[in-house]
């Protein structure tokens, strides 16, 4: 057994991609020029819900250089190869969602594509858009939660539930649920709604269609280029070789570009086909932030029966998401919601149940923490209330009842190995300090008062359940001739570092300098499918494939190379390889190299059931603790978030200053969502829908980050790695709410809160109710 | 194709303003690229950006006088703006971040006239005065004449902003300035407020407040400064300055803020300014 000695891992390589960004010579895909380029625009419904009756055309406006789609005239059924198309949906979980409402179809939200235009220059597609009006007729929509489940007006099925789940533990039927909390000294009821939120991704969606001797060549920013595919074999009625998707420098994602790319690429290869053009589509923010899916709004229902000693009799927990008018992802958005919604502490008896339901709302999907934030802040703001009223301090109440090894989850999952609770919580404590003093006055002259909130949490890495043996993922290494090493894998990165960080665990594994490896663009026609960028898993899961890809290729050249007795540095004995295979011929040469492709295996002992969903949950787990100390403006209600410590456990940090980058971007967009970030709908419309009052945070609001990794190696991740992406998005806002309960002694059970809300809840008289848009 | 001018003087600007009155006035362009894409391509453009005399703070007599073109990475950066006018500096450093204050200006600012416009309540707090030019000559217009609804103003279609001018306030002059916005940088006020109190022996002899984002255009609280003018800078004042204020603002509900919101936080910055004003 050769022991690599690449020694990549754990330093801070420098991003491979970084220069080539910061420099500018990196090219998305609107710096990308073809000749005979057509730029694309979508005509968009105004109705929240409704049929659309057709597309009046201005006569008197110039068509001859324009090509207009609707679903109507186009060749359905027939196939790309008969010059066709294949089916009217974005393929995804379900089929309900067209790639554009055909004229006497549905319209089900604001700004749902019902017609394409494309033209020689942006301007002239504009233009030509400004004259073409859809004629719509409006019928009642369905705007809030409990209008959804009254299912008067029916989007989805007879009862507008998109997907719900059970989760019983420690219980067989209702009643003994309700005997388990009625035996609780005390049971803590709450209702915990968050909002909508923006994914606001620097470069906005974009994306290119070139029909290219029978094939739709597919370009564009994205996360995931083999759902694209899988969406364009059934919107192009094709095979798979005759689609290929390419991913461009992407700049951003967080969830954003996992499902959207699918229609985008859709209504770019409509247009390509109908125009014999090349087309690319770049959507203006405004469109962007309208249009595109966003975090679902949530409304959590929590009761925690609490016996006297402090330790939880019973669980019981709700939870709604507003799905939007199409499925999308929200089933398994709603899954994770669900698996974290009990939290990571002891209880032996919990319900929890889940429905994702349908509105009028444009479609909400995948945003970092996928469904575990909403849930997050539902039990770690009971958990405060309940460290409240038991009079324990809340580090030391969350250390009695939090889950350690031999432990089991709400599925019944027992905890074996890399439960980072005893170092999470000790490290942040240790970095605590004192809080802050409760009151002072600022530099306006104005009273404040300071306050302290605290958290602890944990998110499954990697897909939910069987869900990676399904997948079955794969990762090629290719040793070059000319000395480099290739790594093959459809994980795409959008700036979180993925490249990187396969390079460094292919050149540890193969034991060669980062130098001589290299990540290419991935398109379909040469990665293998890794599965999506997605739930933490790239660096445990498809960095875990790469590894022993490269494990496997090495042992093999260096077998041959002993064997042949060619000596020196394995570049130099995979170029003589490759040279005698081209002598017998070159058969079982992979684009001119040798390539050990390898196939997810599970580890030993994982059992799920989806039907009971009981079993692991996960593979493994991170764990996470936040404090946050705030200072309220008392004259103007502002929040200054005035530290943010957050200890996260990543199994093992294989480029810390990556890591700690995940981290501070996770945390930053969680305290957006906290306390700015505010999605306004109106009628179903977005009415904030620009930069301008779409508020994200800036670094003048970052508050003074403390960033502490925590290792617990999970012994089937990459040297111990295990998922960081999503888990600093879950808890922080659940932090701030307590730390402003503590500062001002009201409760904020509504995310976002702002300075309005805030100043509602201190009138004689308020509750905190929220301005903030989201669930009603 | 867009016509392009590019003055050098103040004179030829006027010119060129008069010569096409149809074209576009470019100054730092922070408002107008904003607009741009959803503007109809404009005739031609009149660009300021390289008129130096528009540009500059100098100190004249009992006043200051900024450029129209003065950007606002110059009033911040202006030792006379600190000495002589401290709530414009502060305003100044609160609009956008760096990038926007090395760009815009403050002609533009007065120009655009938008409720929002950070410097307007600073300028009706310190009673400054616009020195505006057009072929017929100049004249001098008081600022607080100048907004006259909702982002219109009573500059005619041929003039141009030359100079902001700002009275130098005496020692017994209290400057108080505060934006309550949608965030720390970048972003649109919810309410702001400017005051000028002059106060002897602890009383208040005048008050100028200026304030924004609760009207249509920028506003002096005329029924507040009546309240506070001859009283002691104390409590019972500064309460009646915010009872007169809920008498004479009706701020709206909109995606950024809410009315109650901004009443009440209007009231409260008042309140603040008048026992600040009273502790110094
Ligand atoms: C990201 C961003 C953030 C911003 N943040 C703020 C903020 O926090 N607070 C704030 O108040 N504003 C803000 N603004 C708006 C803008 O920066 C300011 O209003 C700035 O002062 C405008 O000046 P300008 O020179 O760029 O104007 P321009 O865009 O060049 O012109 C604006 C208008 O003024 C007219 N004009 C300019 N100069 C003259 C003149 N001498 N005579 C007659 N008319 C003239 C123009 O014709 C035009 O109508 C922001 C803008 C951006 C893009």
């Amino acid at each position: 057994m050769h022991t690599p000695s690449g020694g990549s891992v754990g330093k801070s390589l420098p991003r491979v991609d970084g220069v080539a960004k910061v420099t500018g010579a990196a090219h998305y895909l609107d710096d990308l020029v073809v000749p005979r380029l057509r730029h694309g625009v979508t005509v968009r419904s105004t109705v929240a819900h409704g049929t659309f009756d057709g597309l009046d055309l201005d006569p008197a406006f110039d068509w001859s250089q324009i090509t207009v789609v609707t679903a109507d005239h186009l060749g359905w059924g027939q196939g790309l190869a008969a010059g066709g198309l294949g089916q009217n949906h974005i393929a995804m979980l379900d089929t309900d969602q067209p790639a554009l409402v055909p004229v006497g179809g549905r319209i089900k939200h604001v700004d749902e594509p019902l017609a394409l235009i494309a033209a020689p220059t942006r301007a002239l597609a504009l233009a030509a858009r400004a004259h073409a009006r859809p004629r719509q007729t409006a019928q009642p929509a369905v705007l809030a939660i409990d209008d959804a489940l009254r299912a008067e007006v029916k989007l989805y099925g007879d009862d507008n539930v998109f997907k719900q789940f059970l989760i019983r533990k420690g219980h067989a039927t209702d009643d003994e649920l309700e005997a388990a909390m009625a035996g609780a000294d005390r049971v803590l009821e709450g209702t915990y709604h968050t909002g909508a939120q923006e994914q606001m991704y620097i470069e906005p969606q974009a994306m290119m269609a070139t029909l290219d001797g029978g094939i739709m060549r597919i370009a564009g920013s994205m996360q995931c280029p083999y759902y694209v595919h899988k969406a364009m074999k059934v919107l192009l009625g094709c095979d798979a070789e005759q689609v290929v998707v390419t991913q461009t420098v992407t700049g951003g994602g967080f969830g954003g570009k996992e499902e959207y790319p699918s229609m985008l690429a859709a209504h770019c290869a409509l247009l390509a086909q109908a125009s014999g053009a090349p087309v690319k589509m770049v959507y203006d923010r405004d469109a962007d932030i309208a249009a595109t899916t966003k975090r679902h709004p949530s409304r959590v229902h929590h009761r925690l029966g609490l016996r006297a000693d402090g330790t939880i009799a019973a669980i019981d927990v709700d939870v709604i998401f507003d799905g939007g008018a199409y499925l999308t992802l929200s089933p398994v958005v709603l899954s994770r919601g669900v698996l974290h919604a009990a939290g990571p502490y002891r209880c032996d008896v919990v319900r929890v149940r889940g429905r994702a339901v349908a509105t009028n709302h444009p479609p909400h999907g995948a945003f970092r923490g996928f469904g575990a934030p909403q849930t997050t802040f539902a039990y770690e703001r009971q958990l405060a209330k309940a460290a409240r009223v038991l009079g324990v301090a809340p580090w030391d109440h969350r250390d009695r009842l939090a889950l350690r090894p031999g432990d089991t989850t709400a599925t019944g999952q027992v905890l074996e190995r890399s439960v980072g609770t005893d170092d999470v919580l000790r490290a942040i404590r240790e970095a605590a300090g004192p809080p802050p003093t409760r009151d002072g006055t600022n530099r306006h002259g104005a009273p404040v008062r300071r306050g302290r909130g605290h958290a602890f949490y944990f998110h499954g890495a990697g897909f939910t359940g069987s869900g990676e043996q399904r997948l079955a993922g794969r990762a090629t290494v290719v040793a070059r001739p000319d000395g480099t090493f290739e790594v093959l894998a459809s994980s795409t990165d959008m700036g979180q570092g993925a490249i990187t960080i396969f390079t460094q665990l292919a050149a540890e594994a193969l034991g060669v300098p980062p130098e001589q490896v290299r990540v290419p663009d991935p398109a379909t026609d040469h990665v293998p499918d890794s599965g999506p960028t997605v739930a933490s898993r790239t660096c445990m899961v498809v960095g875990g494939l790469v590894d022993r890809a490269a494990r496997t290729l090495r042992l093999r050249v260096e077998a041959w190379a002993d064997a042949a007795g060619i000596k020196g540095d394995l570049a130099t004995r995979a170029a003589a390889m490759i040279a005698a295979m081209i002598e017998r011929g070159g058969g079982d040469l992979v684009g001119g190299g040798v390539a050990e492709t390898v196939q997810y295996e599970p580890p030993p002992g994982i059992h799920w059931d989806d039907a009971t969903y009981t079993g692991q949950a996960y593979p493994c787990y991170g764990w996470a603790g936040c404090l946050v100390d705030v200072e309220v403006d008392l004259d103007t209600r502002e929040v200054s978030l005035l530290r943010c410590v957050h200890a996260v456990d990543v199994g093992r940090a294989i480029n810390p200053v990556i890591v700690r980058g995940q981290i501070e971007g996770g945390t930053v967009q969680a305290l957006g969502w906290a306390v700015l970030e505010s999605v306004v709908y109106r009628d179903g419309k977005v009415a904030n829908a620009s930069m301008t009052n779409c508020i994200v945070p800036t670094f003048a609001d970052v508050p003074d980050l403390e960033t502490i990794i925590v290792e617990c190696p999970y012994p089937y991740g990459p040297s111990g790695a295990k998922g960081v992406g999503e888990i600093p998005m879950d808890g922080p806002a659940a932090a701030v709410a307590n730390a402003l309960e503590d500062a001002l002694g009201v409760p904020f059970d509504r995310l976002p809160i702002l300075p309005e809300d805030i100043a509602r809840a201190l009138r004689p008289g308020g509750g905190a109710g929220g301005a903030g848009g989201g669930a009603a | 194709m867009t016509g392009y001018l590019r003055p050098t003087s103040l004179a030829d600007a006027v010119a060129a303003r008069a010569a096409h009155p149809d074209w576009l006035v470019l100054a730092g362009g922070t408002d107008l690229m904003v607009n741009a894409p959803h503007r109809p391509v404009p005739a031609g453009i009149v660009d300021l950006w390289g008129c130096a005399e528009l540009r500059g703070i100098a100190r004249d007599g009992e006043t200051l006088r900024l450029g129209a073109g003065t950007t606002w990475l110059d009033v911040v950066q202006s030792a006379l703006v600190a000495a002589h006018a401290p709530i414009l500096g502060a305003a100044a450093r609160e609009i956008g971040a760096p990038q926007i204050q090395a760009r815009g200006t403050i002609g533009g600012n007065v120009a655009t006239s938008s409720p929002v416009g950070d410097s307007l309540p600073v300028l009706l707090a310190l009673d400054a005065t616009l020195g505006l030019a057009s072929p017929r000559g100049r004249r001098v217009v008081p600022y607080r004449d100048f907004a006259t609804g909702y982002r219109t103003t009573s500059l005619d279609a041929d003039e141009l902003i030359a100079a902001v001018v700002v009275p130098v306030p005496d020692a017994a002059t209290r400057l108080s300035w505060r934006k309550v916005g949608t965030r720390a940088a970048q972003s649109i006020s919810k309410v702001m407020a400017a005051a000028a109190i002059h106060v002897e022996d602890g009383v208040i002899a005048w008050a100028r407040f200026g304030l924004g984002a609760v009207a249509a255009r920028p506003i002096r609280a005329a029924a507040a400064e009546a309240a506070a003018a001859g009283r002691p800078a104390d409590e019972a004042t500064a309460r009646a300055v915010a009872d007169a204020l809920a008498g004479e603002i009706r701020p709206i509900t909109d995606v950024r803020s809410a009315a109650d919101y901004r009443l009440e936080v209007a009231q409260a910055l008042l309140v603040r300014f008048v026992l600040n004003a009273g502790r110094s």
